[in-house]
């Protein structure tokens, strides 16, 4: 089932605001395995984020809206125009792969100038100037690409997919290598194009990142749509989802027994390795069980939260 | 010069691949150098130099580092993207990049030929062999530019057609010549200038429209493949 916090606007494409991308009953195929699954989604002004574990389709999605592949089934326009085989898109349309292959004998202002060139911009080296602003990197820009650290090569390509100033602005794992002060940087930027009305979406398997930009995020579980909307509601669920824990004491047994009593616990099973325990209230249980130990007068050996993967965080929303 | 030239030609020229193209060109020179040298006249030594290795080896060989490289290198290191990103026709990408594939194999085949020409006997000959070779070179560089799109392993491919089809089938079966870039060359070398040392096995109508087939088709073919570049996704 797949959890909607916000209406989408799945059908005609007319009337769209600038900038707007849309995905109609999408879906990928190689041979026999499905890696985007009938996604229906919409995305207007603002940063949205593409959350889902590594091997989900984000990527796959991503091509797919920036014309790299052609869908097996559904569309996908930006402003109504398909983007598969039609490069004008790329006129508002901008796009950070996360394969980070530059040019590496051109120097930073070399290769945005001549993205700037190809994008017919009338005056390329003041956009060229202001996109290498932009991203910070204006103190190395005559410096060979080949010789920047993998935050700076992650900088100098974002310089180049924003110097046509594009409506949509499209990032597979945009993090990926950078330094914390060069994520901040990241953040900001993004936030900030957003702000400014820019379609920006970037995708992502770690939460935090999504968490401290994207108010919107798309979660993608095993190529489907699992969840859609509001970040803090999502995150909601997914803290309130059952936690196991492995549990090892001094007594598992007269543990189990004292455990059953606990409001927070919502299942116990006893095996050769310990106890694990179903939790219903993360918090709850954490504070009640050593309260609970040391009443009993049983000592905790251990203590582990078992499913705290994403892959297990995506797997209950997608159950949800 | 457009940008998509600009950037070809800087990482066709700035790779190490860019040293491959000297070995062939200086062997040709000096395989006829040293015969040259020895007093042997043309008659002995022609066929073997001009056609086994300059026509047969050197042009196809060199084409084959060049068209498969202005393209296929920025496949395979992703590079490619920086440009389809662009709002350009994909013939402004196909186009620029296959002027810089003709330009440097017509430079590293004809200069050579030239000057073996020039060492058996006549500039006549020298510039007949060069014609033909820059004429060759706009086919082979657009088939193996082609091929660059068809195929993860262009160069064996290319490989395949140059040592192959044209290099076993073409010597044996008559019927293949027709699809053979080097006896198109070998033809039109012979009837540039006439000599006792090429071998022309085709009309020379077949060899120039033949040509003019390969170049055409090979290129629409890059242009319509290029629209459809597909890049691979995590689950591929």
């Amino acid at each position: 089932m797949t959890i909607e916090t916000q209406p989408t606007a799945p059908t005609a494409p007319a009337g769209l605001a600038p900038g707007a991308v849309e995905l109609l009953n999408v879906s990928r195929w190689y041979g026999n395995v499905v890696a985007v699954n009938d996604i229906t989604m919409s995305l207007g002004a603002g940063v949205t984020g593409l959350l889902g574990p590594n091997g989900a389709g984000k990527t796959t999605l991503l091509h797919m809206m920036a014309g790299f592949l052609a869908p097996s089934r559904g569309s996908v326009t930006i402003d109504g125009k398909p983007t598969w085989r039609n490069p004008a898109v790329y006129r508002d349309l901008g796009l950070v792969t996360e394969r980070e292959a530059v040019h590496a004998f051109l120097t930073a202002e070399q290769f945005v100038l001549a993205c700037a060139k190809m994008q017919k911009l009338p005056d390329p080296a003041a956009a060229t100037r202001r996109a290498l602003e932009l991203v910070e990197m204006t103190d190395a820009a005559h410096r060979r690409i080949g010789t920047f650290s993998k935050g700076m090569r992650q900088r100098t390509r974002v310089a180049a997919a924003l110097v046509h100033q594009p409506r949509v602005l499209l990032l597979d794992e945009p993090f990926n290598g950078m330094d914390p002060r060069q994520r901040m940087h990241m953040m900001e930027l993004l936030h900030s194009l957003g702000d400014n009305g820019h379609t920006i979406l970037f995708s992502s398997h770690i939460l935090e990142e999504v968490e401290q930009i994207a108010g919107l995020v798309q979660v993608i579980v095993a190529g489907r749509l699992a969840a859609s909307g509001d970040y803090r509601k999502i995150r909601r669920l997914m803290t309130n989802r059952p936690h196991v824990f492995a549990v090892r004491s001094s007594d598992d047994r007269g543990l189990a027994v004292a455990l059953v009593a606990e409001k927070s616990v919502s299942g116990i099973e006893i095996g050769e390795a310990g106890l694990t325990v179903r939790a219903s209230d993360y918090g709850d249980f954490t504070r009640a069980l050593p309260r609970i130990a040391l009443d009993q007068g049983i000592r905790l050996h251990q203590l582990v939260p078992s499913d705290e993967s994403l892959e297990s965080v995506f797997s209950y929303l997608l159950e949800a | 010069m457009s940008t998509v030239a600009m950037i070809t030609a800087r990482g066709l020229f700035g790779r190490r691949r860019a040293l491959l193209l000297l070995p062939l060109p200086l062997l040709l020179i000096g395989l006829a150098a040293i015969c040259r040298a020895y007093g042997l006249d043309y008659s002995h030594w022609g066929k073997s130099v001009i056609e086994g290795l300059g026509f047969a080896v050197v042009l196809p060989v060199i084409a084959l580092i060049v068209g498969t490289g202005v393209l296929g290198s920025e496949v395979d290191d992703g590079t490619l993207v920086h440009i389809l990103t662009k709002p350009l026709p994909r013939r402004e990408i196909i186009l620029p990049k296959f002027a810089v594939a003709v330009t440097a194999t017509a430079v590293t085949t004809a200069l050579p030929l030239y000057v073996v020409g020039l060492l058996a006997g006549s500039a006549s000959l020298g510039a007949a062999l060069a014609a033909a070779a820059v004429i060759g070179s706009f086919a082979y560089t657009a088939l193996f530019l082609l091929l660059s799109l068809l195929s993860r392993r262009p160069v064996l491919l290319g490989l395949v057609y140059i040592l192959i089809w044209e290099g076993l089938l073409g010597r044996w079966v008559s019927g293949t010549r027709v699809l053979s870039i080097e006896q198109y060359v070998i033809t039109l070398a012979d009837k540039l200038e006439p000599t006792t040392i090429l071998d022309a096995k085709l009309s020379v109508l077949t060899a120039a429209v033949m040509t003019a087939v390969f170049v055409v088709l090979s290129l629409v073919g890059a242009i319509n493949r290029l629209g459809s570049f597909s890049l691979a996704g995590e689950t591929s």
